[in-house]
């Protein structure tokens, strides 16, 4: 029995760390399904999210409903200068090189960081308290609970939003033939902003809530690259796909983690990865004829 | 959000009342260079209000580039696109839309993995009013701008071009013609003041061709809607269209009714080559010879 309860608890901080690597992944396919960029910098956007909280709650004083919003508008910011200024000027070129400048903005983000707040990890200020919670005889840290409330939360308005907003019809029409979508009379380059302004803001709220659960660190955009296979297993360009990738790829990896010992974690999330490739390249919910990574 | 709700309607009205009128596009002078390319030397004509022309020439005469500059897709270097006495020059595609310009494309550019229906829909997309806040009050005015666009799109454009058997198809299932079709309900959708064409019965077969050529005299004749097309079916061409423009090396050669144009030794020089060696010489160093007489004969 309480073999089944630690399961029960294991399984629990599984989907609790899965819904923010759900909402990480949601920053990849946005940006992805608008502009066909996949962006590797969003782990480090969400590692600049932690910080700019950091920066607002501890270096300003500001409470944390202050800060929160202004660590993920200024993650926005930095999605909005990125788009502007450094991807929308090598629109129409190869698409590996608009990949790899992706993985040069994130190296600068990391230098940047470590030039201002220093390399050493840090803890953020708690704003979510540390009373453990119970789902009946199951204990679950606090933070984890909140984190996946939260992520819940914007993911479900996400989907509400892109279901009824016409700006969610603006991105599927945008994301399906850019074209025709202009033609029509959507913002095409509108949407193209839209869509890394929310996603890097949406990369930065993630920051926050990994960074009060483990601190925050100038090494955290790692985190980024579970999301990434997430959003490869889930499908790239499917909104669904990293809501069901990233409870998935979180449940395994904290099941492996804790039965198989944690160096495990990494080898099977990898290895579903590979797995993935090989039998469906376009992930579980991704448009089939999308460009195989 | 109550008291714009009136904006709403009037954008209905306005949107209508646009349908029934046509539009009268001027092209002045246009130039256009990719690098070292020159697509587009000064070009200039006009689309009257109502009519259907036919902008025609051999492949890489510049007729794709020439529409893509009607359309806001590219921006000319020189010159200007009048849009009923409005220069439109640097708007971009957007901005054009709203204002009445619609257009399908070459290669069928459809929102694949929709149905018929939501590609439809989306020609309104520009029109409608719906913001963001309001958008989750589905029952509000989302909703009734819903119910207004759909009998609208259902009653005149499905019925019109006979595509109500698959107006719930996915379009990717549908076959060429049809999709070409299914573009032009699109373009309908946008109740365009000026319909731009590229190659509107391309890869088609003659029953599809016959069939587009009477939908688009149908539109024109229906809806008054100017119409700007660019096709490769000479036959088609010469049956529908009021007037035709001939571009040939990024140069307007020839322009009149159909069968002045027909007649005209330049543009059969175009199209099939004199056969004299010296001509084509003198084609390719750049020294267009005679044809602004050419022109003028036909104009004449």
């Amino acid at each position: 029995m309480s073999d089944l309860l630690f399961f029960i608890e294991v399984t629990l901080a599984g989907l609790g760390s899965g819904a923010l690597l759900s909402l990480t992944a949601l920053a990849f396919v946005l940006i992805y399904k608008a502009t066909r960029v996949i962006n590797l910098a969003v782990g480090e956007v969400l590692m600049l999210g932690g910080y700019l909280f950091f920066a607002f709650a501890s270096g300003l004083n500001l409470p944390a409903w202050a800060a929160i919003p202004l660590a993920v508008a200024g993650g926005g910011l930095v999605g909005a200068v990125l788009e502007r200024g450094v991807i929308r000027p090598m629109l129409g070129e190869n698409p590996i090189s608009v990949f790899m400048v992706t993985i040069g903005i994130g190296s600068v983000l990391v230098g940047l960081v470590e030039l201002v707040w220093g390399a050493d990890p840090i803890a953020l200020p708690a704003f979510m308290g540390n009373t453990p919670i119970f789902l009946g005889e199951a204990y679950v840290s606090r933070k984890i609970a909140i984190g996946f409330a939260v992520a819940a939360v914007v993911i479900g308005f996400f989907v509400l939003l892109f279901r009824t907003w016409r700006g969610g019809v603006a991105l599927r029409a945008t994301a399906s033939d850019q074209a025709a979508a202009y033609s029509c009379g959507i913002n095409v380059p509108g949407v193209f902003s839209a869509a890394w302004i929310i996603g890097c803001g949406t990369a930065a709220g993630a920051g926050i809530l990994l960074g009060s659960i483990g601190g925050i660190a100038p090494t955290m955009g790692v985190f980024g690259l579970s999301a990434l296979v997430v959003v490869i297993v889930g499908g790239l360009d499917s909104i669904a796909g990293a809501l069901v990738g990233g409870l998935l790829i979180g449940l395994v990896e904290a099941w492996a983690g804790t039965y198989l010992g944690g160096e495990y974690k990494i080898v099977t999330t990898f290895g579903i990865l590979i797995v993935m490739l090989m039998i469906r390249p376009y992930g579980l919910f991704g448009t089939t004829e999308i460009e195989r990574l | 959000m109550l008291t714009r709700a009136p904006d709403a309607r009037g954008g209905f009205v306005a949107g209508r009342g646009a349908a029934a009128g046509a539009a009268r596009l001027q092209v002045e002078g246009v130039s256009l260079s990719f690098g070292g390319l020159k697509a587009l030397r000064g070009v200039s004509f006009d689309v009257e209000p109502g009519s259907i022309t036919a902008l025609i020439g051999p492949n890489g005469a510049g007729k794709t580039s020439m529409f893509n500059c009607i359309s806001g897709f590219y921006k000319p270097q020189q010159g200007a696109i009048r849009y009923d006495g409005q220069d439109v020059t640097k708007l971009h595609p957007p901005a054009r839309a709203g204002m009445g310009f619609a257009r399908t494309f070459q290669n069928i550019a459809l929102f694949r993995g929709m149905t018929v229906l939501d590609n439809i829909k989306l020609g309104r997309h520009s029109h409608l009013k719906t913001n963001i806040f309001n958008a989750f009050a589905y029952w509000g005015r989302a909703a009734r701008e819903e119910m207004e666009l759909r009998a609208e799109v259902e009653e005149r454009i499905i019925d019109f071009l006979e595509i109500n058997h698959i107006r719930n198809s996915p379009v990717a299932a549908l076959s060429y013609g049809l999709q070409k079709r299914v573009e032009l309900a699109r373009a309908l959708a946008m109740h365009p003041r000026i319909l731009l064409l590229d190659e509107p019965v391309a890869g088609m077969n003659r029953e599809e061709t016959e069939d587009m050529a009477r939908f688009i005299l149908d539109v024109k004749e229906e809806w008054g809607t100017t119409i700007l097309m660019v096709e490769h079916d000479m036959g088609m061409v010469m049956d529908i269209s009021d007037h035709v423009v001939v571009l040939n090396f990024g140069e307007v050669i020839a322009r009149g009714l159909p069968h002045e144009v027909q007649r005209n030794k330049k543009v059969a020089e175009a199209y099939l080559g004199s056969g004299d060696p010296a001509a084509l010489k003198a084609k390719l160093s750049g020294k267009p010879s005679g044809a602004k007489t050419v022109a003028g004969e036909v104009r004449a």
